[in-house]
């Protein structure tokens, strides 16, 4: 019995909380990992794409909500979001327009396109806090709980109880849906065939007639898409606020690293270790622990390996661990 | 090249270089003309610590090429110097827990240490990564069992007003090298893991160590209070209120026909400006005299042809760690004055907009490769930074005029203030596209 608590313990606690995080990185990830390997550039402004996604989706919530429109138990944020990609895909390709294309066709050294993507970052920033504000925002609607710790308690009859909120079950679902997709479209349709060669070898792709801008146009749309979704599954989890969202920005280019920069598959790979990694080394596994061991060895501190507070050196040290032993990361991206 | 086409470019400059201080000079007189002479010396005040500032990441950007976007971390660190340096030490924390701390600090420290020379002796694979593992968890354990309870018994004296351990009461100007040498050795560990790969890298590592040297002061209360900030840093100059009860400076103040509260305050911004004033100048000839010489043009060639200057016998990757530990040293000195002229250090007040990109468009808008360049960039951009606020403000009031009372004006006008950060992406925006070589290009 006491094993079966410490593992509901567990999965409450670490498991769950880290698969959604780890998807939320993962979807962000391949945004950044789709720019470096099409664009070959690190994106700095994705973690602001990602809050003006979010941004777009919860006012046309709002708005839907205003006229009654709802989603049954699920979040109107998901009837809302189609709209937000669309807007956010307008926005990126204007950016890419009237920013990006010039140093393209200039063909630009990687880190002016990187002081670029500063430049932008700031004034979507500036943007984003400009209309929705600095403060946190709940949007979150429809049922909360797909089983609730009371519910788990009576069914199991265990001390312990496991709570899975809806939000979380969407994630997960959602992120699955969106990968499977973005893999059948990269690896069976004929624009994703010509996104693939366009960034395994540039030359090679225009020579055999592959369009340039076309390329990227749908890359833009796509990563749009992604960092939406990412953008808003965070923000249903969690809350939205726009610094966080700035914040988000060292976890994602973790993972993106650590899977292989330029790789979809390490992208979400990374995201999963970093997730896991921060999840797992910021939880006090007292309780764990105390069910586990006999009441002698019972610990009496938290068992606590670092406080939440710095979750941000474990993607940190996980990055460096990476550049130092395998630059390329754990699936080979392209990398020097 | 022939001479004159030579020295074209480089009396062209000059003119930019003139016509250009000329107008950030224009702009601060007319400030204290228009608006006050106190505003106008905070910001000359700020602008010579930016410039600065500018002036470091001008040497790791303009000379090497190499992106630093960890800025505020290193800024911060000078900060924390500030009061490890200057603050009078409190005796009951050195009392109750000092050699428990230090012994905990330096088990970390060997732990490290030893685990990289196992790392480096071991040479079969797996005994060195079981060796290495193992090493750093035992230390870890004994480091956290050393480390915490220190922690908790320095924390648990009069946590209200103090709850760290002090400094060593020293003149605080001395923190001003010393958070130099605290922003050194963290760019030493950075440069040393990420430099020599591609330079995305160095800028994802460098924005992940500000971040969590951030965090560090927020959640140390032992060394600096943390959260609860330290207040009341002694000054390099004399007090107001010192200054008004002298007889000899009141007078003086009489003869110039100004009040003796307003001369006060401007004395000590004078003090301030005199201060950074020096700093700045030695920084800046340093600087210049590094770019002419042998060394600054191999780290230019370095930067122009990496693989040329590696044919030539250059060792790349260690000129890179040089100059970039240097570059971050300068801003750990500025970050030190600043904090030094704030008065108090604020963990909750680095804000990465503010103390990492805004530098970054003062190097970029200034000129990159030139040193002039960047300080005329750290004043400018320091100065439309404080200015654009109420300028955004009265735009937006402008604006919203005509308009009848309702939540959307409140809500536009209450948004003003972000406007700042849309302006400055404008700014390097318009700037890298229309003159990527900034008001005073490099020579």
């Amino acid at each position: 019995m006491d094993f079966l608590n410490a593992i509901v313990a567990l999965a409450n606690f670490v498991i769950i909380p880290a698969t959604v995080y780890g998807s939320q990185l993962a979807l962000g990830a391949l945004g950044v990992t789709l720019i470096y390997g099409i664009l070959r550039f690190s994106n700095f402004a994705h973690g602001d794409t990602m809050a003006f996604g979010t941004m777009v989706t919860i006012l046309i919530t709002w708005w839907f909500q205003s006229m009654g429109i709802n989603f049954g138990i699920l979040p109107t944020a998901l009837l809302a979001l189609p709209f937000g990609i669309a807007i956010t895909s307008l926005f990126l390709l204007g950016t890419d327009r009237v920013v990006y294309k010039f140093y393209r066709e200039k063909k630009s050294e990687p880190v002016i396109f990187v002081i670029v993507s500063l430049g932008v970052m700031f004034m979507m920033n500036g943007i984003v806090r400009f209309i929705i504000g600095t403060g946190d925002q709940r949007f979150a609607d429809g049922e909360r709980f797909i089983i609730s710790t009371r519910e788990f308690k009576a069914m199991t009859g265990l001390q312990e109880g496991l709570a899975i909120r809806f939000t979380q079950g969407i994630t997960v679902v959602t992120a699955i849906i969106v990968v499977a997709a973005l893999f059948y479209f990269l690896n069976r349709t004929r624009t994703g065939k010509s996104m693939r060669a366009f960034s395994d070898n540039e030359d090679l792709a225009l020579l055999s007639g592959i369009n340039p801008e076309r390329v990227v146009m749908v890359t833009w749309i796509i990563v749009a898409g992604l960092a939406t979704i990412a953008g808003v599954l965070y923000g249903l989890d969690k809350t939205f606020k726009p610094f966080t969202y700035f914040q988000l920005l060292l976890p994602i280019f973790a993972s993106a690293i650590v899977g292989g920069l330029g790789n979809p598959l390490g992208a979400i790979a990374g995201g999963f270790v970093i997730a896991f990694s921060e999840v797992s080394v910021t939880y006090a596994f007292k309780k764990v622990l105390g069910y586990l061991l006999p009441e002698s060895l019972e610990p009496d501190s938290l068992v606590q390996l670092l406080s939440t507070d710095y979750k941000f050196a474990v993607s940190f040290v996980i990055l460096i661990i990476v550049l130092l032993v395998k630059p390329t990361g754990l699936f080979k991206g392209k990398s020097v | 090249m022939s001479q004159t086409t030579a020295h074209a470019p480089a009396s062209s400059n000059t003119l930019r270089l003139w016509l250009s201080t000329a107008v950030v000079a224009l702009l601060i007189i007319g400030t204290g003309m228009f608006q006050s002479w106190n505003l106008a010396l905070v910001i000359v005040n700020m602008g010579l610590i930016s410039a600065i500032m500018a002036l470091g990441v001008n040497l790791q950007w303009g000379f090497a090429g190499l992106f630093n976007v960890g800025i505020m971390g290193f800024v911060a660190l000078g900060g924390l110097a500030t009061v490890l340096v200057s603050m009078p030490p409190v005796e009951e924390a050195w009392q109750v827990a000092g050699i428990q701390l230090i012994s905990g600090l330096l088990m970390g420290v060997a732990t490290i240490v030893v685990a990289i020379v196992a790392a480096q002796k071991i040479a079969k694979a797996r005994t060195r990564n079981i060796t290495v593992v193992a090493i750093l968890v035992v230390g870890f354990v004994l480091y956290r069992a050393l480390f915490d309870p220190a922690v908790g018994k320095i924390e648990a004296i009069n946590p209200a007003q103090f709850g760290n351990i002090g400094g060593l009461n020293l003149p605080i100007i001395l923190a001003w090298p010393v958070g130099g040498l605290f922003a050194a050795a963290a760019a030493w560990v950075i440069g040393k893991t990420a430099l020599g790969l591609r330079s995305d890298y160095l800028a994802i590592a460098t924005l992940g160590i500000s971040e969590i040297i951030i965090a560090m002061l927020k959640n140390e209360d032992w060394l600096a209070r943390g959260v609860k900030n330290v207040i009341g840093l002694p000054r390099p100059v004399a007090y107001e209120v010192d200054l008004q009860r002298d007889p000899g400076f009141a007078e003086t103040a009489a003869n110039l026909g100004i009040d003796v509260t307003t001369a006060s305050t401007l004395y000590v911004k004078f003090s301030y400006a005199f201060l950074f004033t020096i700093v700045l100048v030695i920084l800046l000839v340093l600087a210049q005299l590094a770019l002419k010489s042998p060394w600054g043009r191999m780290m230019r060639a370095i930067r122009d042809n990496e693989v040329a200057a590696e044919a030539m016998g250059k060792n790349v990757t260690a000129r890179h760690l040089q100059i970039f530990v240097l570059g971050s040293a300068i801003c750990g000195i500025a970050g030190a004055m600043m904090t030094t002229l704030d008065g108090q250090l604020t963990p909750g007040s680095y804000q990465p907009l503010r103390f990492t990109f805004l530098i970054w468009v003062m190097v970029i808008v200034g000129g990159s490769g030139n040193n002039y360049g960047a300080v005329i960039g750290g004043f400018l951009i320091w100065f439309l930074w404080v200015q654009v606020e109420p300028l955004g403000n009265w735009l937006m009031q402008l604006i919203t005029s005509g308009m009848e009372d309702g939540a959307l004006k409140s809500h536009l006008l209450g948004s003003a203030a972000h406007m700042r950060l849309f302006t400055m992406g404008l700014v390097l925006l318009l700037v890298l596209r229309f003159s990527p070589r900034g008001l005073v290009p490099e020579n």
